[in-house]
Protein backbone atom coordinates (compact mmCIF):
# COMPACT_ATOMS: atom_id res chain seq x y z
CA UNK A 1 0.00 0.00 0.00
CA UNK A 2 1.61 3.35 -1.07
CA UNK A 3 1.81 6.40 1.58
CA UNK A 4 -1.05 8.17 0.03
CA UNK A 5 -3.24 5.21 0.05
CA UNK A 6 -2.51 5.00 3.96
CA UNK A 7 -3.90 8.67 4.08
CA UNK A 8 -6.63 8.50 1.86
CA UNK A 9 -8.27 4.67 3.12
CA UNK A 10 -9.63 6.04 6.66
CA UNK A 11 -11.68 8.81 4.87
CA UNK A 12 -13.43 6.61 2.50
CA UNK A 13 -15.84 6.45 6.30
CA UNK A 14 -17.81 9.69 7.03
CA UNK A 15 -17.58 9.61 10.66
CA UNK A 16 -14.02 9.69 10.01
CA UNK A 17 -13.95 12.69 7.64
CA UNK A 18 -16.46 14.42 10.76
CA UNK A 19 -13.88 13.34 12.77
CA UNK A 20 -11.16 15.26 11.25
CA UNK A 21 -13.02 18.19 10.69
CA UNK A 22 -14.16 18.15 14.58
CA UNK A 23 -10.75 17.56 15.55
CA UNK A 24 -8.80 20.04 13.76
CA UNK A 25 -11.17 22.85 14.25
CA UNK A 26 -11.18 22.31 18.16
CA UNK A 27 -7.44 22.22 18.23
CA UNK A 28 -7.15 25.58 16.24
CA UNK A 29 -9.33 27.33 18.45
CA UNK A 30 -8.20 26.07 21.70
CA UNK A 31 -4.46 26.60 20.13
CA UNK A 32 -5.05 30.14 19.82
CA UNK A 33 -6.26 30.81 23.25
CA UNK A 34 -3.80 28.94 24.36
CA UNK A 35 -1.27 31.35 23.90
CA UNK A 36 -2.67 34.14 26.23
CA UNK A 37 -3.38 31.40 28.92
CA UNK A 38 -0.04 30.55 29.26
CA UNK A 39 1.61 33.56 29.41
CA UNK A 40 -1.27 34.95 32.06
CA UNK A 41 -0.74 31.99 34.10
CA UNK A 42 -4.12 30.59 33.56
CA UNK A 43 -3.55 26.79 32.78
CA UNK A 44 -5.23 25.56 35.84
CA UNK A 45 -8.01 28.38 35.36
CA UNK A 46 -8.46 26.05 31.85
CA UNK A 47 -8.71 23.04 33.51
CA UNK A 48 -11.25 24.11 36.04
CA UNK A 49 -13.59 25.56 33.26
CA UNK A 50 -13.51 22.53 31.24
CA UNK A 51 -14.52 20.64 34.16
CA UNK A 52 -16.84 22.77 35.41
CA UNK A 53 -19.12 22.79 32.44
CA UNK A 54 -20.25 19.08 32.76
CA UNK A 55 -23.33 19.38 34.82
CA UNK A 56 -24.52 21.94 32.26
CA UNK A 57 -23.86 19.27 29.39
CA UNK A 58 -26.13 16.50 31.32
CA UNK A 59 -28.82 19.14 32.54
CA UNK A 60 -29.26 20.49 28.95
CA UNK A 61 -29.59 16.70 27.97
CA UNK A 62 -31.81 16.42 30.56
CA UNK A 63 -34.22 19.33 29.30
CA UNK A 64 -33.18 18.70 25.42
CA UNK A 65 -31.23 22.06 24.88
CA UNK A 66 -28.18 22.32 23.07
CA UNK A 67 -24.89 20.88 24.66
CA UNK A 68 -23.32 24.14 24.48
CA UNK A 69 -26.06 26.62 26.18
CA UNK A 70 -25.56 24.42 29.44
CA UNK A 71 -22.05 24.20 29.21
CA UNK A 72 -21.12 27.56 28.74
CA UNK A 73 -23.84 28.71 31.39
CA UNK A 74 -21.84 26.59 33.59
CA UNK A 75 -18.28 27.33 32.52
CA UNK A 76 -19.07 30.88 32.75
CA UNK A 77 -20.95 30.00 36.85
CA UNK A 78 -17.43 28.43 37.76
CA UNK A 79 -15.32 31.95 36.61
CA UNK A 80 -18.19 33.58 38.83
CA UNK A 81 -18.09 31.13 41.66
CA UNK A 82 -14.21 31.04 41.66
CA UNK A 83 -13.80 34.64 41.75
CA UNK A 84 -16.58 35.48 44.91
CA UNK A 85 -14.79 32.68 47.25
CA UNK A 86 -11.48 34.32 46.06
CA UNK A 87 -12.76 37.67 46.51
CA UNK A 88 -14.30 37.43 49.78
CA UNK A 89 -12.78 35.33 51.75
CA UNK A 90 -9.05 34.67 53.13
CA UNK A 91 -8.65 31.26 50.67
CA UNK A 92 -5.82 32.04 48.20
CA UNK A 93 -7.11 31.64 44.18
CA UNK A 94 -5.75 27.85 43.36
CA UNK A 95 -7.60 26.49 46.19
CA UNK A 96 -10.52 28.59 45.10
CA UNK A 97 -10.22 26.91 41.65
CA UNK A 98 -9.86 23.70 43.07
CA UNK A 99 -12.89 24.16 45.59
CA UNK A 100 -15.01 25.15 42.71
CA UNK A 101 -14.47 22.91 39.55
CA UNK A 102 -13.92 19.74 41.26
CA UNK A 103 -17.80 20.26 43.22
CA UNK A 104 -19.25 21.24 40.25
CA UNK A 105 -17.82 18.07 37.98
CA UNK A 106 -18.49 15.89 41.12
CA UNK A 107 -22.24 17.76 40.65
CA UNK A 108 -22.10 16.74 37.39
CA UNK A 109 -20.77 13.08 37.80
CA UNK A 110 -23.98 12.39 40.06
CA UNK A 111 -26.58 13.97 37.94
CA UNK A 112 -24.44 11.18 34.94
CA UNK A 113 -25.45 8.48 37.51
CA UNK A 114 -29.11 9.34 37.90
CA UNK A 115 -29.90 10.33 34.06
CA UNK A 116 -30.77 7.42 31.97
CA UNK A 117 -29.35 6.62 28.92
CA UNK A 118 -25.85 6.80 30.56
CA UNK A 119 -23.37 5.99 27.54
CA UNK A 120 -23.81 8.91 25.99
CA UNK A 121 -22.70 11.40 28.51
CA UNK A 122 -19.95 8.95 29.60
CA UNK A 123 -18.66 10.56 25.85
CA UNK A 124 -19.00 13.96 27.44
CA UNK A 125 -15.99 13.21 30.05
CA UNK A 126 -13.66 10.77 27.40
CA UNK A 127 -14.64 11.99 23.93
CA UNK A 128 -16.02 10.48 21.66
CA UNK A 129 -14.87 12.19 18.42
CA UNK A 130 -15.95 9.11 16.31
CA UNK A 131 -18.91 9.26 17.12
CA UNK A 132 -19.51 13.08 16.13
CA UNK A 133 -22.55 13.78 14.20
CA UNK A 134 -23.03 16.15 11.16
CA UNK A 135 -25.39 18.72 13.44
CA UNK A 136 -22.63 18.59 16.50
CA UNK A 137 -20.12 19.76 14.03
CA UNK A 138 -22.32 22.60 12.73
CA UNK A 139 -22.67 23.03 16.36
CA UNK A 140 -18.60 23.38 17.20
CA UNK A 141 -18.08 25.11 13.86
CA UNK A 142 -20.14 27.96 14.75
CA UNK A 143 -18.42 28.55 18.51
CA UNK A 144 -15.37 27.62 17.28
CA UNK A 145 -15.83 30.22 14.78
CA UNK A 146 -17.06 32.87 17.42
CA UNK A 147 -14.01 31.97 19.55
CA UNK A 148 -11.47 32.21 16.67
CA UNK A 149 -12.95 35.37 15.50
CA UNK A 150 -13.17 37.16 18.55
CA UNK A 151 -9.82 36.18 19.68
CA UNK A 152 -8.28 37.15 16.29
CA UNK A 153 -9.79 40.72 16.40
CA UNK A 154 -8.75 41.50 20.04
CA UNK A 155 -5.36 39.65 19.91
CA UNK A 156 -3.42 42.95 20.53
CA UNK A 157 -5.65 44.26 23.59
CA UNK A 158 -5.30 40.34 25.43
CA UNK A 159 -1.52 40.59 24.53
CA UNK A 160 -1.67 43.85 26.24
CA UNK A 161 -3.65 42.54 29.22
CA UNK A 162 -1.20 39.70 29.53
CA UNK A 163 1.67 41.68 29.44
CA UNK A 164 0.62 45.11 31.29
CA UNK A 165 -2.75 45.06 32.69
CA UNK A 166 -1.74 48.21 34.84
CA UNK A 167 -0.54 49.85 31.18
CA UNK A 168 -4.14 48.93 29.97
CA UNK A 169 -5.64 50.72 32.86
CA UNK A 170 -3.69 53.75 32.37
CA UNK A 171 -4.78 54.47 29.25
CA UNK A 172 -8.10 54.28 29.85
CA UNK A 173 -8.72 50.06 28.99
CA UNK A 174 -10.65 48.43 31.14
CA UNK A 175 -8.45 45.07 32.34
CA UNK A 176 -11.47 43.50 33.94
CA UNK A 177 -13.00 43.55 30.44
CA UNK A 178 -10.18 42.10 28.52
CA UNK A 179 -9.83 39.43 31.77
CA UNK A 180 -13.61 38.66 31.03
CA UNK A 181 -13.19 38.41 27.49
CA UNK A 182 -10.62 35.53 27.70
CA UNK A 183 -12.33 34.01 30.30
CA UNK A 184 -15.79 33.85 27.89
CA UNK A 185 -13.88 32.66 24.81
CA UNK A 186 -12.43 29.88 26.95
CA UNK A 187 -15.67 28.48 28.27
CA UNK A 188 -16.78 28.96 24.47
CA UNK A 189 -13.66 26.92 23.56
CA UNK A 190 -13.77 24.46 26.19
CA UNK A 191 -17.46 23.71 24.83
CA UNK A 192 -15.72 22.86 21.15
CA UNK A 193 -13.28 20.76 22.52
CA UNK A 194 -15.12 18.46 25.00
CA UNK A 195 -16.89 16.96 21.99
CA UNK A 196 -13.29 15.93 21.10
CA UNK A 197 -11.17 15.05 23.60
CA UNK A 198 -13.46 14.90 26.68
CA UNK A 199 -13.57 17.28 29.57
CA UNK A 200 -10.72 15.66 31.30
CA UNK A 201 -8.56 16.34 28.25
CA UNK A 202 -9.62 19.01 26.89
CA UNK A 203 -7.42 21.38 29.03
CA UNK A 204 -4.72 19.30 26.98
CA UNK A 205 -5.93 21.18 24.32
CA UNK A 206 -5.87 24.74 26.15
CA UNK A 207 -2.51 24.56 27.58
CA UNK A 208 -0.02 22.28 25.43
CA UNK A 209 -0.11 24.34 21.85
CA UNK A 210 0.59 27.29 23.54
CA UNK A 211 3.79 26.05 25.77
CA UNK A 212 4.84 24.56 23.05
CA UNK A 213 4.86 27.72 20.73
CA UNK A 214 6.19 29.35 23.47
CA UNK A 215 9.19 27.57 23.52
CA UNK A 216 10.35 27.85 19.89
CA UNK A 217 9.74 31.78 19.27
CA UNK A 218 10.35 34.73 21.08
CA UNK A 219 7.53 36.60 18.97
CA UNK A 220 3.84 36.45 20.03
CA UNK A 221 2.99 36.83 16.90
CA UNK A 222 4.51 33.58 15.88
CA UNK A 223 2.94 31.66 18.83
CA UNK A 224 -0.30 32.46 17.05
CA UNK A 225 0.29 30.63 14.14
CA UNK A 226 3.05 27.88 15.20
CA UNK A 227 0.64 26.71 18.06
CA UNK A 228 -2.67 26.12 15.38
CA UNK A 229 -0.38 24.58 12.61
CA UNK A 230 1.32 22.41 15.28
CA UNK A 231 -1.85 21.49 17.25
CA UNK A 232 -4.12 20.86 14.08
CA UNK A 233 -0.56 18.68 12.68
CA UNK A 234 -0.92 16.83 15.97
CA UNK A 235 -4.47 16.22 15.84
CA UNK A 236 -4.50 14.53 12.36
CA UNK A 237 -1.56 12.74 13.04
CA UNK A 238 -3.34 11.37 16.39
CA UNK A 239 -6.48 10.44 14.31
CA UNK A 240 -4.55 8.63 12.00
CA UNK A 241 -2.74 6.54 14.17
CA UNK A 242 -5.56 5.59 16.46
CA UNK A 243 -6.96 5.13 13.12
CA UNK A 244 -4.59 2.21 12.56
CA UNK A 245 -3.30 1.45 15.90
CA UNK A 246 -7.22 0.95 17.23
CA UNK A 247 -6.78 3.14 20.16
CA UNK A 248 -8.76 5.70 21.60
CA UNK A 249 -8.34 8.98 19.01
CA UNK A 250 -9.12 11.63 21.72
CA UNK A 251 -6.13 9.96 24.32
CA UNK A 252 -4.20 9.92 20.91
CA UNK A 253 -4.56 13.50 19.86
CA UNK A 254 -3.26 14.33 23.20
CA UNK A 255 -0.60 11.82 23.05
CA UNK A 256 0.80 13.72 19.99
CA UNK A 257 0.45 16.72 21.02
CA UNK A 258 2.79 15.64 24.03
CA UNK A 259 5.15 13.55 22.25
CA UNK A 260 5.58 17.27 19.99
CA UNK A 261 6.26 18.77 23.52
CA UNK A 262 8.60 16.70 24.83
CA UNK A 263 10.77 17.13 21.73
CA UNK A 264 10.27 20.58 21.36
CA UNK A 265 11.16 21.00 24.84
CA UNK A 266 14.49 18.95 24.45
CA UNK A 267 15.69 20.76 21.07
CA UNK A 268 13.88 23.72 20.43
CA UNK A 269 16.86 25.65 19.67
CA UNK A 270 16.80 28.70 21.57
CA UNK A 271 14.75 27.71 24.68
CA UNK A 272 15.06 23.50 24.60
CA UNK A 273 17.07 22.08 27.19
CA UNK A 274 19.45 20.01 24.90
CA UNK A 275 19.13 22.36 22.01
CA UNK A 276 20.78 25.58 24.73
CA UNK A 277 23.40 23.30 25.44
CA UNK A 278 24.49 21.85 22.17
CA UNK A 279 24.53 25.62 21.41
CA UNK A 280 26.86 26.27 25.04
CA UNK A 281 29.18 23.47 23.43
CA UNK A 282 29.43 24.41 20.17
CA UNK A 283 30.58 28.14 21.23
CA UNK A 284 33.14 26.23 23.43
CA UNK A 285 34.29 23.92 20.75
CA UNK A 286 34.70 26.64 18.68
CA UNK A 287 36.55 28.60 21.44
CA UNK A 288 38.81 26.09 22.09
CA UNK A 289 39.76 25.35 18.67
CA UNK A 290 40.70 28.89 17.86
CA UNK A 291 42.46 29.10 21.24
CA UNK B 1 -3.48 81.00 34.71
CA UNK B 2 -3.29 76.98 33.45
CA UNK B 3 -4.25 73.65 35.89
CA UNK B 4 -1.49 71.92 37.74
CA UNK B 5 -0.13 68.95 35.72
CA UNK B 6 -0.68 67.04 39.00
CA UNK B 7 -3.17 67.87 41.86
CA UNK B 8 -3.61 65.34 45.18
CA UNK B 9 -6.02 67.04 47.37
CA UNK B 10 -6.12 65.31 51.24
CA UNK B 11 -6.28 62.03 49.92
CA UNK B 12 -6.68 58.95 52.91
CA UNK B 13 -6.40 55.42 52.18
CA UNK B 14 -6.68 52.55 54.17
CA UNK B 15 -6.27 49.07 53.64
CA UNK B 16 -8.72 47.45 56.51
CA UNK B 17 -7.48 48.91 59.16
CA UNK B 18 -4.45 50.23 58.37
CA UNK B 19 -3.98 54.01 57.41
CA UNK B 20 -1.56 53.74 54.16
CA UNK B 21 -1.92 57.27 53.50
CA UNK B 22 -3.10 59.99 55.49
CA UNK B 23 -4.39 63.52 54.09
CA UNK B 24 -1.78 63.32 51.68
CA UNK B 25 -2.24 67.12 49.73
CA UNK B 26 0.50 67.98 47.10
CA UNK B 27 0.79 70.06 43.63
CA UNK B 28 2.98 69.58 40.79
CA UNK B 29 3.51 72.23 37.97
CA UNK B 30 4.21 70.97 34.32
CA UNK B 31 7.58 70.27 33.38
CA UNK B 32 9.65 69.02 35.76
CA UNK B 33 11.28 66.24 37.65
CA UNK B 34 9.75 65.62 41.11
CA UNK B 35 11.53 63.22 43.33
CA UNK B 36 9.37 60.39 45.90
CA UNK B 37 11.28 59.12 48.92
CA UNK B 38 10.22 57.24 51.71
CA UNK B 39 10.65 53.65 53.48
CA UNK B 40 9.42 50.80 52.40
CA UNK B 41 5.61 50.68 53.52
CA UNK B 42 6.08 54.53 53.20
CA UNK B 43 3.04 54.64 50.89
CA UNK B 44 4.52 55.19 47.74
CA UNK B 45 3.25 52.36 45.55
CA UNK B 46 -0.44 53.35 47.00
CA UNK B 47 0.25 57.27 46.05
CA UNK B 48 1.17 55.66 42.54
CA UNK B 49 -2.20 53.58 42.60
CA UNK B 50 -4.30 56.51 43.65
CA UNK B 51 -3.22 58.88 40.89
CA UNK B 52 -3.81 56.30 38.34
CA UNK B 53 -6.96 55.47 39.56
CA UNK B 54 -6.22 51.66 40.89
CA UNK B 55 -6.57 52.79 44.33
CA UNK B 56 -10.28 54.42 45.54
CA UNK B 57 -9.43 56.98 48.02
CA UNK B 58 -11.42 56.75 51.09
CA UNK B 59 -11.24 60.33 50.94
CA UNK B 60 -9.72 63.61 49.04
CA UNK B 61 -9.18 64.61 45.26
CA UNK B 62 -7.02 63.73 42.46
CA UNK B 63 -6.81 66.14 39.53
CA UNK B 64 -4.68 65.28 36.46
CA UNK B 65 -4.60 68.34 34.18
CA UNK B 66 -7.32 70.11 35.89
CA UNK B 67 -9.84 66.57 34.61
CA UNK B 68 -10.65 63.69 37.17
CA UNK B 69 -8.14 60.53 36.89
CA UNK B 70 -10.22 58.73 34.28
CA UNK B 71 -10.84 61.61 31.82
CA UNK B 72 -6.78 62.12 31.59
CA UNK B 73 -6.66 57.95 31.54
CA UNK B 74 -8.77 57.99 28.56
CA UNK B 75 -7.09 61.47 26.72
CA UNK B 76 -3.59 59.15 27.39
CA UNK B 77 -2.26 61.97 29.81
CA UNK B 78 -0.83 58.73 32.18
CA UNK B 79 2.17 57.25 31.30
CA UNK B 80 3.35 54.65 33.67
CA UNK B 81 6.80 52.90 34.64
CA UNK B 82 6.34 49.72 36.22
CA UNK B 83 8.99 48.28 38.53
CA UNK B 84 11.05 45.59 37.28
CA UNK B 85 9.97 42.98 39.40
CA UNK B 86 6.23 43.71 38.20
CA UNK B 87 7.22 42.73 34.21
CA UNK B 88 7.91 39.24 32.93
CA UNK B 89 10.82 39.89 30.79
CA UNK B 90 10.06 36.35 29.29
CA UNK B 91 7.18 37.67 27.59
CA UNK B 92 7.78 37.20 23.41
CA UNK B 93 7.33 40.61 23.03
CA UNK B 94 9.88 42.96 21.02
CA UNK B 95 10.72 46.29 22.11
CA UNK B 96 8.99 48.38 19.58
CA UNK B 97 6.03 45.95 20.18
CA UNK B 98 5.67 47.48 24.06
CA UNK B 99 6.34 50.90 23.02
CA UNK B 100 3.62 50.21 20.05
CA UNK B 101 1.50 49.16 23.38
CA UNK B 102 1.85 52.92 24.36
CA UNK B 103 -0.30 54.03 20.79
CA UNK B 104 -3.40 51.63 21.89
CA UNK B 105 -5.47 54.09 23.25
CA UNK B 106 -5.60 56.09 20.06
CA UNK B 107 -5.98 53.33 17.88
CA UNK B 108 -9.44 51.72 16.41
CA UNK B 109 -10.98 48.45 18.15
CA UNK B 110 -8.22 45.97 16.71
CA UNK B 111 -5.16 48.45 17.20
CA UNK B 112 -4.00 47.80 13.91
CA UNK B 113 -0.97 50.54 13.87
CA UNK B 114 -1.47 53.22 11.19
CA UNK B 115 1.54 55.28 9.71
CA UNK B 116 1.10 58.29 12.37
CA UNK B 117 1.26 55.31 15.08
CA UNK B 118 4.83 53.88 13.49
CA UNK B 119 5.84 57.49 13.55
CA UNK B 120 4.97 58.01 16.87
CA UNK B 121 7.31 54.51 17.55
CA UNK B 122 9.87 55.38 15.34
CA UNK B 123 10.73 59.14 17.30
CA UNK B 124 10.13 57.54 20.62
CA UNK B 125 12.80 54.58 20.48
CA UNK B 126 15.10 57.22 19.05
CA UNK B 127 14.43 59.94 21.67
CA UNK B 128 15.22 57.06 24.15
CA UNK B 129 18.42 55.99 22.17
CA UNK B 130 17.06 52.32 21.60
CA UNK B 131 16.55 52.59 17.88
CA UNK B 132 18.79 50.16 17.26
CA UNK B 133 17.40 47.35 19.74
CA UNK B 134 14.02 47.84 18.39
CA UNK B 135 13.51 44.21 17.47
CA UNK B 136 14.89 42.44 20.43
CA UNK B 137 12.76 41.01 22.80
CA UNK B 138 12.21 42.83 25.81
CA UNK B 139 14.37 40.74 27.98
CA UNK B 140 17.44 40.54 26.11
CA UNK B 141 17.70 44.27 27.11
CA UNK B 142 19.95 45.80 30.09
CA UNK B 143 18.15 46.86 33.31
CA UNK B 144 18.69 50.66 32.32
CA UNK B 145 17.48 49.89 28.55
CA UNK B 146 14.53 47.88 29.89
CA UNK B 147 13.42 51.19 31.88
CA UNK B 148 14.03 53.60 28.79
CA UNK B 149 12.08 51.09 26.53
CA UNK B 150 9.19 51.89 29.27
CA UNK B 151 9.81 55.19 28.97
CA UNK B 152 9.33 55.56 25.41
CA UNK B 153 6.21 53.50 25.59
CA UNK B 154 4.93 56.84 27.75
CA UNK B 155 6.36 59.03 24.96
CA UNK B 156 5.00 57.66 21.84
CA UNK B 157 1.65 57.63 24.38
CA UNK B 158 1.69 61.58 24.10
CA UNK B 159 1.66 61.12 28.19
CA UNK B 160 2.06 64.42 29.87
CA UNK B 161 2.27 63.31 33.64
CA UNK B 162 4.88 60.23 33.37
CA UNK B 163 5.04 58.03 36.63
CA UNK B 164 8.44 55.98 37.14
CA UNK B 165 8.04 53.44 40.34
CA UNK B 166 11.69 52.85 41.15
CA UNK B 167 13.53 53.12 37.91
CA UNK B 168 16.80 52.65 39.11
CA UNK B 169 16.60 49.35 41.12
CA UNK B 170 18.91 47.33 39.48
CA UNK B 171 20.48 49.87 37.06
CA UNK B 172 23.77 50.90 37.13
CA UNK B 173 25.57 54.43 37.64
CA UNK B 174 25.73 55.40 34.29
CA UNK B 175 22.24 54.04 33.03
CA UNK B 176 20.86 55.97 35.77
CA UNK B 177 22.48 59.18 34.60
CA UNK B 178 21.09 58.17 31.04
CA UNK B 179 17.71 58.13 32.80
CA UNK B 180 18.13 61.21 34.92
CA UNK B 181 19.06 62.99 31.91
CA UNK B 182 16.26 61.71 29.76
CA UNK B 183 13.59 62.79 32.13
CA UNK B 184 14.80 66.23 32.64
CA UNK B 185 14.28 66.33 29.02
CA UNK B 186 11.20 65.18 28.78
CA UNK B 187 9.91 67.96 31.62
CA UNK B 188 11.99 70.54 29.52
CA UNK B 189 9.26 69.68 26.89
CA UNK B 190 6.41 70.67 29.23
CA UNK B 191 5.82 66.81 31.03
CA UNK B 192 5.74 66.41 34.57
CA UNK B 193 7.80 63.43 35.99
CA UNK B 194 7.03 62.01 39.36
CA UNK B 195 9.85 59.38 40.28
CA UNK B 196 9.82 57.17 43.07
CA UNK B 197 13.27 55.96 44.11
CA UNK B 198 15.53 54.46 47.14
CA UNK B 199 18.67 55.74 45.49
CA UNK B 200 19.27 58.90 47.92
CA UNK B 201 22.53 59.75 46.25
CA UNK B 202 20.92 59.76 42.64
CA UNK B 203 18.01 62.56 43.85
CA UNK B 204 19.79 65.72 43.45
CA UNK B 205 20.72 64.68 39.88
CA UNK B 206 17.21 63.33 39.42
CA UNK B 207 14.69 66.43 40.71
CA UNK B 208 14.87 69.73 41.64
CA UNK B 209 11.92 69.08 43.96
CA UNK B 210 11.81 66.20 46.10
CA UNK B 211 8.28 64.86 48.35
CA UNK B 212 9.39 62.82 51.24
CA UNK B 213 6.40 60.44 52.43
CA UNK B 214 5.94 58.59 55.53
CA UNK B 215 2.09 57.84 55.16
CA UNK B 216 1.41 61.75 54.70
CA UNK B 217 3.59 64.14 53.09
CA UNK B 218 6.48 65.17 55.67
CA UNK B 219 7.98 67.65 52.78
CA UNK B 220 7.69 68.69 49.71
CA UNK B 221 10.43 71.09 49.11
CA UNK B 222 14.09 71.61 46.95
CA UNK B 223 15.53 68.06 46.85
CA UNK B 224 19.09 69.59 49.28
CA UNK B 225 17.08 70.54 51.44
CA UNK B 226 14.74 67.74 51.77
CA UNK B 227 18.26 65.60 51.90
CA UNK B 228 19.34 67.81 54.99
CA UNK B 229 20.59 64.94 57.22
CA UNK B 230 18.20 66.15 59.79
CA UNK B 231 15.09 65.74 57.38
CA UNK B 232 16.02 62.47 56.16
CA UNK B 233 16.74 61.45 60.04
CA UNK B 234 13.05 62.20 60.27
CA UNK B 235 11.80 59.75 57.62
CA UNK B 236 14.94 57.33 57.75
CA UNK B 237 16.65 57.41 60.51
CA UNK B 238 19.80 57.90 58.56
CA UNK B 239 21.85 60.27 56.50
CA UNK B 240 22.29 60.57 52.50
CA UNK B 241 25.87 58.85 52.59
CA UNK B 242 24.29 55.64 54.24
CA UNK B 243 21.16 56.02 52.26
CA UNK B 244 23.67 55.61 49.19
CA UNK B 245 25.55 52.66 49.84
Amino acid sequence: MNPLDLLIEPLRYEFMVLALSATVLAAVVCALLSCWLVLVGWSLMGDAVSHAVLPGVVLAYVVGAPFALGALVFGLLAVVLIGVVRGTSRVKEDAAIGIVFTTLFALGLVLISVTPSQTDLNHIIFGNVLGVSLGDLLQIGVLGAVAFVLLVLKRRDLTLYSFDPVHAHAIGLSPRLLGALLLGTLALTAVVALQVVGVVLVVSMLIIPGATAYLLTDRFGRMLVIAPVVSALCSVAGIYLSYYLDTASGGMVVLAQGAVFALVYLFSPRHGVIGRGAAALRRRRLASAGG
Amino acid sequence: MTAPALEVGGVSVHYGDVLALDRVSLMLDAGQVCGLIGINGSGKSTLFKTIMGLVRPDSGTVRIDGGTPSTARRAGLVGYVPQSEDVDWDFPISVRDVVMMGRYGRMGITRRPRGQDRDAVDSALERVELTAFAERQIGQLSGGQRKRAFVARGIAQGAGLLLLDEPFAGVDRRSEQTISRLLAELAADGRTVLVSTHDLAALPRLAERSIMLATRVLMHAPTAEVLRPENLARAFGLDPAEGAA
